[in-house]
């Protein structure tokens, strides 16, 4: 429900990463990471991001979006896993003292440049 | 704001580490893009980030504890603030602030009890489904946080949003009422896992609804293991005195 936020801070992050030496190319790919305990929807996002590049330096390119899997720790028996379920509580010893290692991420990994000059 | 080091490079190699769905994207053969990849690493968030951060030193500066409201709508978020801020006003300076779409019907009502209230109304802002840190930064410039002891935010009525937008708070607390579904907390994780403690609001209509209000209990937990889950009815008054407690302590914890 708030991709389109979402959208524009990804366009703003992006724009700005535009090495200053290379301001005349276009980019074509923004890749995003996104853990699957976040709060988004991709197609939602995919949507949002065509209408926040408009009239940007990001008209025309597109998200690649890689979805990160929960993984958590338990602090009780060491053991680590992936958490498919929304169950929260360790599969070995059912502890409930756990750590997550990832899924929350919503990162901007790198951006792709078209190399000619536009 | 960020400074990065830029690295440029060749691009060739594909990242295999994907555990798509059907909207995500499936590993590339090649780049769409002619080569060059530029690293980034940000967080999208991180604006909103930097200034809740910056938000939590101020209430740390002036010793102010907050905690962030948050529930569906129709949850009954407004009765029981009006009730719990009628009992914590007799220890706390407190005051509120109430995000809504639009319409100040809430802090209309919050503002029988006397404490300062400030509304926002986020159509203001896009008509956000949640409320982001700058949204309670503006939100600040009504208030003189060195008469408060203890703010109250009442967030939008969402499940979804919220969770994901850090406001300065302390504590976050989620309200679920009875009539909702005990399938909520599994439904929308993230919020049961970001909040410290979980309300089972509208408990006085249990005798007219088939709830189970174990199931309920035992999915909050399923989620998030060993959090407090409070029941309540704000209608009645019924199991706030434990919840009321949990908030004096933790605010006792900070203001001391």
């Amino acid at each position: 429900m708030h991709e389109m936020g979402i959208a524009m801070q990804i366009v703003e992050i992006a724009a700005a990463s535009i090495p200053s030496d290379l301001t005349g190319s276009r980019i074509e790919i923004v890749n995003l990471k996104i853990g699957k305990l976040s709060a988004i929807v991709a197609d939602s996002l995919r949507f949002c991001f065509e209408v926040a590049t408009r009239d940007t330096p990001l008209e025309g390119s597109r998200l690649h979006i890689t979805e990160v899997p929960v993984r958590a720790h338990c602090n009780a028996c060491r053991n680590e896993w992936s958490i498919e379920a929304p169950d929260f509580t360790c599969p070995a010893c059912r502890s409930g003292d756990i750590r997550l290692l990832s899924g929350r991420e919503l990162d901007i990994e790198s951006i792709e440049l078209s190399e000619e000059e536009s | 704001m960020f400074q990065n080091g830029f690295k440029v490079f060749r691009a060739h190699h594909h990242k295999t580490d994907h555990h798509g769905g059907p909207s995500v994207d499936v590993p590339r053969k090649t780049h769409a893009g002619s080569g060059r990849e530029v690293k980034v690493v940000r967080r999208v968030l991180e604006a909103n980030d930097m200034m809740a951060a910056a938000i939590r030193k101020r209430f740390a500066e002036n010793r102010v504890f907050v905690l962030n409201l948050m529930s569906s709508p129709g949850s009954g978020k407004t009765t029981l603030l009006e009730k719990s801020l009628k009992l914590l006003m007799a220890e706390f300076r407190c005051a509120v602030i109430v995000g809504d779409i639009c319409t100040s019907a809430d802090a209309d009502r919050l503002a029988v009890s006397g404490a300062p209230v400030v509304q926002i109304n986020t159509d203001e802002f896009g008509g956000d489904c949640h409320l982001a840190a700058h949204v309670i930064e503006k939100a600040l410039e009504e208030l003189n946080l060195e008469n408060v002891d203890l703010l109250i935010v009442e967030n939008i009525g969402n499940l979804v949003c919220p969770a994901e937008f850090d406001i300065g708070e302390d504590r976050r607390v989620v309200i679920l009422s009875v009539t909702e579904g005990e399938d909520k907390p599994i439904k929308y994780p993230l919020m049961f896992r970001e909040c410290h403690a979980a309300l089972l609001n509208k408990i006085d209509l249990l005798p007219h609804l088939d709830y189970d209000v174990k199931l309920a209990e035992d999915n909050i937990l399923r989620v998030h293991p060993g959090m407090p889950v409070f029941k309540t009815s704000a209608r009645t008054g019924e199991g706030l005195e434990p919840w009321l407690e949990w908030v004096r302590s933790h605010a006792r914890e900070k203001l001391k």
